[in-house]
């Protein structure tokens, strides 16, 4: 933090850009697309995390031509340990279901339906076992986990949240990149005093410290106004009905997740003010 | 940093032995230079236009590096040293450039200021030696104005007043009177001539003959063709320090 305190004096060396330069605008947007990417990110997270709790020890009973047995896989299923939630899928819900394959003619045909049962088991109970129980209480029925059949969907979100988390190390890596450049510009333009400044004596530390001290600023402030048209952005989508929202039934941000958005930029400033620091030492280590 | 360690002999700031100077692959621009200077000597560097004054002087002021011999400066051998020891020698020369190389954007006060503040000064420790500084060089109604709007002459007074700021132990002058009329000319040498009695030892690089003929006791060296002639036989015998 010391190497950002410099005196007035050592202000007036390098007169102030003022917002200027290309850096706060480049940081901005940076950060504009890193909040919103990373924001994308946590959703996905999120739903990922929702679907998963909500399916993780839900099971199904599925049981063909099973209306009248029905019953004894129910029965079976409740008197297994560790169950802690038996309740079959009303058949109306399921000719709902065939109606969106079928059309409205499902609703009425007298189609044989399969019985499905929904079970919740406690944590800690066997499901090989209670499967097992069912298939003797009810020969052919299935015990299917939930959480199988998702598990390609889980996954996707599990990808997608990873793509996320990659894209913003590249956005950073993007973004320190810029900095480096814009320190060398910085150099560039100051060829003079800094000259002036090493003939006097001044050290490499006391020279780079009154550019860093700009680019800190300048990252700082672009990143905030950065990060907030990004906050803006993600206030209105959420506003709206999201597909995690429909997915998982739960806000797909919470404030744990805003309040590390809202720490990017300035991770972003740091990140360019320590960038800068090394890029400015290297680059007049290049001199005598 | 002690004065006087290593192999000089004492008394003498200055020893190049067979320092030769090229840049890149071109010829060299100084040959075999081998000299000594006194503590407390005045010396003016001659030489008709390229034959090697300025890079002499770049590597009097640890602006480049001899690229083959030995250079002692302050006793310490600096041809190899690391680039991080630097600075600190810097600090100890003050340098007035032929083109002044004063910051544009700051006022003839900060211009001054610049190598106290760079040495660690704090700001009571700068107020008052830049004006008498500035008095001195008769800038003090100029403190606050910004060299495009000073003139020639004004200007290399400010350059002269930074280069003495921090009573450096060498004082290296790149033509100071190329651009001022004669009385100022003569103020000038005077400045230089009175940093010179308090025992700073004085390079003035000219081609100003009177100059050399108004400053007693001084010394005269000549480069040609990047090799060093002895005229008045300075560097075999340097001169003895001012009392």
């Amino acid at each position: 933090m010391s190497l950002l305190i410099i005196s007035e004096p050592e202000k007036r060396l390098i007169p102030s850009s003022g917002m200027r330069g290309p850096v706060p605008l480049l940081i901005a947007i940076m950060t504009f697309v890193m909040v919103v990417v990373a924001a994308a990110g946590l959703a996905l997270a999120n739903s990922a995390m929702v679907v998963k709790s909500g399916v993780e020890h839900r099971y199904s009973i599925q049981i063909a031509d099973g209306a009248t047995k029905a019953p004894a896989a129910i029965a079976a299923a409740r008197g297994a340990p560790g169950v802690t939630r038996v309740e079959q899928v009303p058949p109306a819900d399921l000719r709902r279901t065939l109606e969106r394959w079928l059309g409205p003619a499902a609703v009425d045909a007298d189609l044989p339906l399969p019985a499905i049962i929904d079970v919740d088991l406690a944590s800690g109970a066997d499901p090989a076992a209670i499967g097992q129980a069912i298939e003797r209480a009810v020969p052919g029925a299935q015990f299917i986990a939930h959480r199988s059949s998702l598990a390609p969907l889980l996954q996707a979100l599990r990808g997608l949240t990873l793509l996320a988390l990659g894209l913003v190390m590249l956005i950073a890596a993007a973004s320190a990149a810029a900095i480096v450049l814009a320190a060398r510009g910085a150099l560039d333009n100051h060829r003079a005093t800094i000259e002036v400044m090493h003939g006097i004596g001044a050290t490499d530390r006391q020279v780079a410290q009154l550019f860093v001290r700009q680019i800190a600023i300048d990252a700082l402030l672009g990143g905030l106004a950065g990060a907030a048209a990004a906050g803006l952005v993600i206030a209105l989508i959420l506003g709206r009905a999201s597909t995690a929202t429909i997915l998982s039934g739960a806000p797909p941000l919470g404030w744990g997740d805003a309040f590390l958005l809202g720490l990017l930029p300035i991770v972003v400033a740091l990140l360019a003010t320590l960038v800068a620091w090394g890029a400015l030492l290297r680059a007049l280590r290049e001199r005598l | 940093m002690d004065k006087g360690k290593g192999t000089v002999l004492a008394g003498t700031i200055v020893e190049f032995d067979r320092v030769g100077l090229r840049y890149g692959t071109g010829a060299e621009v100084l040959r075999d230079l081998d000299f000594r200077l006194s503590e407390g000597g005045f010396y003016f560097l001659t030489g008709p236009s390229g034959a090697g004054k300025t890079s002499l002087l770049k590597l009097l002021y640890l602006a480049q590096r001899p690229t083959r011999g030995r250079m002692s400066i302050f006793g310490d051998e600096l041809a190899d040293a690391a680039r991080e020891a630097l600075p600190a020698y810097r600090r100890r020369i003050g340098v007035v450039f032929q083109d002044f190389r004063l910051i544009r954007h700051l006022s003839a006060f900060d211009n001054v200021a610049l190598p106290l503040r760079i040495a660690g000064h704090g700001e009571e420790q700068v107020e008052g030696p830049v004006r008498e500084m500035l008095a001195w060089v008769g800038l003090a109604d100029r403190a606050s104005a910004r060299p495009p709007t000073l003139s020639g002459g004004e200007q290399q007074r400010v350059a002269i007043a930074r280069a003495v700021i921090a009573r450096p132990e060498i004082i290296i002058a790149d033509e100071p009177t190329g651009n001022v009329d004669a009385a100022m000319a003569e103020r000038i040498l005077h400045l230089l001539t009175a940093m010179n009695r308090l025992g700073t030892t004085v390079i003035v690089a000219t081609h100003d003959l009177s100059l050399i003929a108004a400053t007693p006791g001084a010394q005269l060296i000549r480069l040609e063709n990047g090799l060093l002639v002895d005229p008045t036989g300075a560097l075999k015998h340097p001169p003895r320090a001012h009392a």
